[in-house]
């Protein structure tokens, strides 16, 4: 199998930092705030390996440090330490050894990325197809008519009317707002897509159709993706790979179904007993 | 009046302050290097960017053309011309392109084609391109530094969405030698194909944004456009197809000025250029032809002009 990405104890802390952040904090502690200098410890020796064609889940409550984790993979955030390897195409890039152009270049070209809430994801100043020609302007097309031909059939692909493609995105509802989000990510076709917990607040039937979409791409394109969500069911539909978090740890990780059906940490145990 | 006043008005510091920005422009073509822009006795705005550089690069002997909007005599040109000269004293004035050294404008470069020992400056009320996309200039900084301009175009992409057309008329984006896009003041459309590749020297100076930057000779200068939607200046033919000339001189190959005739109340073009169609004009008469009469002088023909994206 083709590994895609590597990420070895990646750690990430708001604030001054001590010597012993690390040591009093914790699930075993019951605290991410270190009682000594109060710098958050938000991810902590945070490991995984991701293949191709994978899609890994992270699970856990919110303040756990998922989205951290994952926002420091597409270089929102700089870590505090840690290192992640990206494989594609025959090279290797250490990512936060890069500088700040070359970190740029890889997340408009090889990244993808999928917020929560698509204010942080797409410019609404300008149209939902303007918002997907960013990402291949970026990516040097210069052509016109080949921009608006890949932005069509991107949002046909995601269910977006293409007659609607030159609207402003705050005309549309929050599930197609999220398609629009879905289709700017996937305009460069990356192989590593980032989900940041893309279902969370909409009804449960555009839920579904956007689950449905992400596998089908997922079969279609062998993209590798992360996913970063609260919901057992999403995790349950689209991991193959599940890792619990707990204030800025990871206390689980295995095959998803191991996890939900035998889960070994008292957290985990507590959230899949409540789940509905 | 001048002997209180050292020779160009500014302190030899603040002169040398301007040569040593003005030399690392060049040699980033299209960075916009920040300088301190001093108080001058007249509002910011009103040209004190190419003024400032005017003053600290020009030396005695030289002679000097003040343009605004391609006329000598407009206003804004013959203030910054009459302050240039109780300044500097034995420097000499122009009105003619040819004769000129130094040439200061405002929103126009000449018809005349430049020439290496020619120098011009423009005057610039907004430096940044990215002003419009990027309110933060630190944010704007970044983008630059990484040659980041996907939000312009998708400025230009927009409106082609909008209006079938990229709508700016003036200002617009050329990018300098392969990196950094510059705003090249508000010159006309027609006017920015002479950027690229010009034998003279060209310097822009904001003042009040306390920026310069420059296309230095022989320099790459493309606008922004997309592959398929090529840049195109402006369009004088009329309704018929037939190009629009010159009311005064009948010249149909330069940027022409609509203005209403306030006795018949008919649109009116003229060249914007008053130097160039005063030497249409006596060209016309020298060669013993009545001045409105439509003739292919000069024999470039440089309407729609199409600088491709490459």
């Amino acid at each position: 199998m083709d590994k895609v990405l590597g990420v070895k104890n990646l750690s990430k802390v708001y604030g001054p930092g001590c010597a012993s952040c690390f040591e009093l904090t914790g699930p075993e502690h019951d605290t991410n705030i270190c009682p000594n200098c109060r710098s958050v410890v938000a991810a902590h020796d945070v490991s995984f390996d991701l293949y191709k064609g994978e899609i890994l889940g992270i699970m856990g409550e919110s303040g756990s440090g998922k989205s951290t984790a994952v926002k420091c993979l597409y270089f929102d955030h700089e870590p505090s330490s840690g290192r992640a390897t990206f494989f594609d195409e025959g090279r290797q890039y250490d990512l936060f050894n890069l500088n700040a152009a070359q970190q740029r270049r890889l997340a408009n070209h090889r990244f993808g990325m999928v917020y929560q809430n698509p204010h942080l994801g797409l410019n609404f100043d300008i149209t939902a197809g303007g918002n997907i020609a960013e990402r291949l302007l970026m990516s040097e097309v210069d052509n016109f008519s080949e921009i608006r031909g890949r932005a069509t059939s991107l949002l046909s692909r995601t269910e977006v009317l293409p007659e609607r493609m030159d609207e402003l995105p705050k005309n549309f509802s929050g599930g197609m707002q999220q398609r629009v989000q879905i289709a700017k990510a996937l305009v460069t076709n990356p192989p590593l897509l980032f989900l940041d917990e893309v279902t969370t607040g909409l009804d449960l039937s555009v839920q579904a159709a956007i689950l449905d979409l992400i596998m089908e791409i997922q079969q279609e394109k062998d993209t590798a993706m992360i996913v970063v969500t609260h919901d057992l069911g999403v995790i349950r539909l689209l991991a193959g790979r599940t890792m619990v978090m707990k204030y800025g740890r990871v206390i689980e990780s295995g095959l998803t179904d191991q996890i939900l059906e035998d889960p070994q940490h008292a957290y985990t145990q507590r959230l899949v007993a409540s789940a509905l | 009046m001048s002997a209180s006043y050292p020779f160009g008005f500014l302190n030899e510091y603040a002169k040398k302050e301007v040569r040593r920005s003005t030399l690392k422009a060049v040699a980033i073509p299209g960075y916009q290097v920040p300088y301190s822009s001093r108080e001058m006795p007249m509002g910011r705005g009103f040209g004190t960017g190419g003024l400032q550089l005017t003053l600290s690069l020009l030396g005695k002997g030289e002679t000097l053309k003040v343009i605004d909007q391609g006329s000598d005599d407009s206003v804004n040109a013959v203030n910054l011309r009459s302050f240039i000269e109780m300044t500097c004293e034995g420097i000499n004035t122009t009105t003619k392109t040819d004769e000129a050294d130094f040439i200061q404008s405002r929103h126009r470069i000449p018809e005349t084609a430049l020439r290496e020992d020619q120098l011009i400056v423009l005057q610039v009320p907004y430096p940044d391109p990215l002003v419009v996309v990027e309110p933060s200039e630190d944010k704007r900084k970044i983008l630059h530094g990484e040659a980041d301009y996907s939000r312009l175009l998708v400025k230009l992409y927009e409106d082609i969405v909008k209006f079938d057309e990229i709508t700016i008329s003036h200002r617009y984006p050329t990018r300098i030698n392969g990196h950094y896009v510059i705003d090249p003041s508000p010159i006309p459309r027609w006017d920015v194909p002479k950027l690229n590749q010009s034998k003279a020297l060209i310097l822009l100076g904001a003042g009040r944004e306390k920026k310069i930057y420059a296309v230095p000779p022989y320099t790459k200068a493309e606008p922004l456009a997309f592959e398929d939607v090529p840049f195109r200046v402006e369009n004088f033919s009329d309704e018929n197809g037939q190009r629009r000339s010159c009311q005064r001189c009948g010249c149909t190959s330069s940027f022409l000025d609509e203005f209403v005739d306030s006795k018949t109340g008919k649109k009116v073009y003229q060249c914007s250029d008053s130097d160039w169609c005063d030497a249409q004009g006596s060209a016309s008469v020298a060669e013993g032809r009545t001045p409105g009469a439509t003739d292919e002088y000069p024999p470039t023909n440089i309407e729609q002009v199409v600088v491709a994206n490459g």
